[in-house]
């Protein structure tokens, strides 16, 4: 019951979100949302003790495919960004036939290696993915109408929505995979893999099966996001972008599902709000690096951490507050 | 002679320059607790390794049934029925002693994402947790369920390791070392359950330094000494080789071959 009451008082919440809010302020919470969406698909992977640095270049993956197809193959926008999502699980998957011969900093040095190969790919082939300036006037979102409803997709308030709605039923299948038999199978593949074998667990598929959902799920990111800007370039999936998701993973914890949530938007909050609000934007990598210190610093759990334990003390304050009989 | 469940025929492995197992044959019968034993660094847990696919032999054959298995990665060995226990707790630690045991179950309700998602595994899912609670049950173990399994004490960590491997549902148990430092309550204890799991039908391999322990419970003895075959037999007959007590006490100069 209180739960179904949370779940309604917050689904309330993101409809009303951007009535308030100019028209930048929407278009943050566009982005807000989308990388939400990654940061989780990202803490799928992290279920298997794996840590990637090419998910924000699978991201453009996603991207790159999903504009291609709409624009050469007059395919439908939102069923390019579902191939687009295809297509980068699709890579994912060759991908990870010479990544998962390693394990734990190899793998990760070795995700940076491949990722950097698909953007030198897309720098280039002029043809079909734009060299350097990479692919501009991508096809936008159509228009639709919903009865009562209008939706102009160019607009951000509209393309939030269109957003959450996505995000909504990616972050819910995300969970029902985490908490199902799969999920604990993941656990069971990062905690003690040579376990789980003796249990007839075939590890290296099942950490490529992670790869490859958290990576769909990241090109579902990119081509929401390429479909609403108009364009994807190499440059907006660098590694400067891989580590602002790695920040708001280790922020946030990623020992429960809501950890890199949590520090997805408490980040996006300090740079969009506090420093744009201070006009100090170009400090952001430094504000995330400092950011980064303290949390492993003072925060090593992350702010789920924080999130329990300020939870736990309104519960004992409530419990502490009722009437005696 | 009944045909052997599992036959280790001419079994090598080299590192390098060292014979670890050099040609070693021997059969474990169907239903049998039998005990691989010998010296430090004569090669019982390497061996163990080859069996359970662990490691990869340089030259030899491991047989299930008369069928060969040599060679096979860890999970495939463990899918035809052979599977092993770790030194140590080796275990989730982070997980709750019942996720431990469900992991175990992961060959018989072989998890689908696509099941999961349309919730069509609700009756996999019930099994599996039926078939963990009962292993549980086996070892005691089911009343601390939700416990974390880093939080058990020793004793219950090690029945874990094989509660784990029972919910596998094994023809052949591989139990390494399995009364490493254990007092001798535990040790007693532990052996009640490995005659629990012989007379459930669970054939075991164990390779152990506790002499005590083996020659109380094994039906059959293997001894090995610097990668080879040193002498097998019953408990009584390994006791009185001459060869055994040699490589055991060192007596004598050299080393019988």
């Amino acid at each position: 019951m209180r739960r179904a009451l949370f779940w309604l008082a917050l689904a309330a919440v993101l409809i009303a979100l951007p009535q308030g809010l100019s028209l930048s302020q929407q278009e943050m919470l566009v982005f807000l949302t989308i990388n939400i969406l990654l940061v989780a698909s990202y803490r799928l992977l992290t279920l298997t003790g794996e840590w990637s640095l090419a998910h924000v270049v699978i991201m453009g993956v996603g991207a790159y495919a999903s504009a291609l197809y709409a624009a050469h193959f007059a395919v439908p926008v939102p069923v390019s960004m579902l191939l687009g999502a295809a297509t980068a699980a699709g890579v994912a998957l060759l991908l990870s036939y010479p990544l998962f011969r390693m394990k734990g900093f190899y793998f990760l040095i070795g995700s940076f290696a491949a990722g950097e190969i698909i953007r030198l790919l897309w720098r280039r082939f002029r043809e079909p993915f734009g060299g350097p300036r990479g692919l501009t006037r991508i096809e936008p979102m159509p228009s639709f109408d919903l009865g009562v409803w209008h939706f102009d997709f160019f607009l951000p308030a509209s393309y939030y929505y269109l957003v959450l709605a996505v995000v909504a039923v990616s972050l819910w299948t995300l969970w029902r995979i985490e908490k199902s038999p799969v999920g604990l199978t993941f656990h069971a593949v990062h905690w003690q893999d040579s376990l789980a074998q003796a249990a007839g667990v075939n590890v290296r598929a099942w950490r490529t099966l992670a790869f490859v959902i958290a990576s769909g799920f990241a090109g579902l990111c990119g081509a929401l996001g390429a479909h609403y800007l108009g364009t994807a370039n190499p440059q907006a999936f660098g590694v400067e972008q891989m580590v602002f998701v790695l920040t708001w993973a280790i922020v946030g914890g990623t020992a429960t599902f809501h950890g890199p949530i949590l520090g997805c938007i408490a980040l996006t909050v300090l740079n969009d709000v506090v420093l744009r609000g201070l006009g100090l934007e170009q400090a952001r990598p430094m504000a995330y690096g400092l950011v980064l210190i303290l949390a492993v610093l003072f925060l090593p759990k992350g702010l789920e951490d924080l999130l329990a334990r300020a939870l736990r003390r309104l519960r004992g304050a409530g419990a502490r507050t009722e009437p005696a009989p | 002679m009944s045909r052997a469940l599992l036959e280790i025929d001419g079994l090598t492995m080299r590192f390098g320059g060292l014979m670890a197992v050099d040609g070693l044959s021997f059969r474990v019968e169907h239903g049998a607790i039998h005990g691989l034993i010998g010296p430090n660094g004569a090669g019982k847990t390497t061996t163990f390794n080859l069996i359970s696919g662990f490691y990869r032999p340089t030259g030899g054959a491991v047989r299930l049934r008369g069928e060969a298995i040599t060679g096979l990665p860890m999970f495939e060995v463990a899918r035809r029925g052979v599977v092993r226990t770790f030194q140590h707790a080796t275990l989730f630690a982070e997980m709750t002693v019942l996720e431990n045991a469900l992991v175990g179950t992961h060959m018989r309700f072989r998890p689908s994402i696509f099941a999961a998602l349309a919730g069509l595994d609700a009756g996999d899912r019930r099994a599996a947790r039926a078939r963990a609670e009962e292993a549980l049950d086996f070892f005691g173990l089911l009343g601390l369920a939700q416990t974390r399994a880093a939080d058990l004490p020793h004793g219950h960590q090690r029945a874990l390791g094989m509660a784990v491997a029972l919910a596998a549902g094994p023809d052949v148990m591989l139990l390494d070392e399995p009364f490493t430092g254990m007092n001798p309550e535990e040790t007693r204890r532990m052996m009640g359950l490995m005659r629990k799991l012989q007379a459930a039908g669970v054939t075991l391999l164990l390779v152990e330094h506790d002499m005590q322990a083996i020659m109380g419970l094994c039906d059959r003895i293997t001894c090995m000494s610097f990668g080879r075959l040193l002498a097998e037999g019953s408990p009584a007959e390994i006791r009185r080789h001459p060869a055994v007590i040699e490589a055991y006490l060192g007596t004598g100069g050299g080393h019988a071959a």
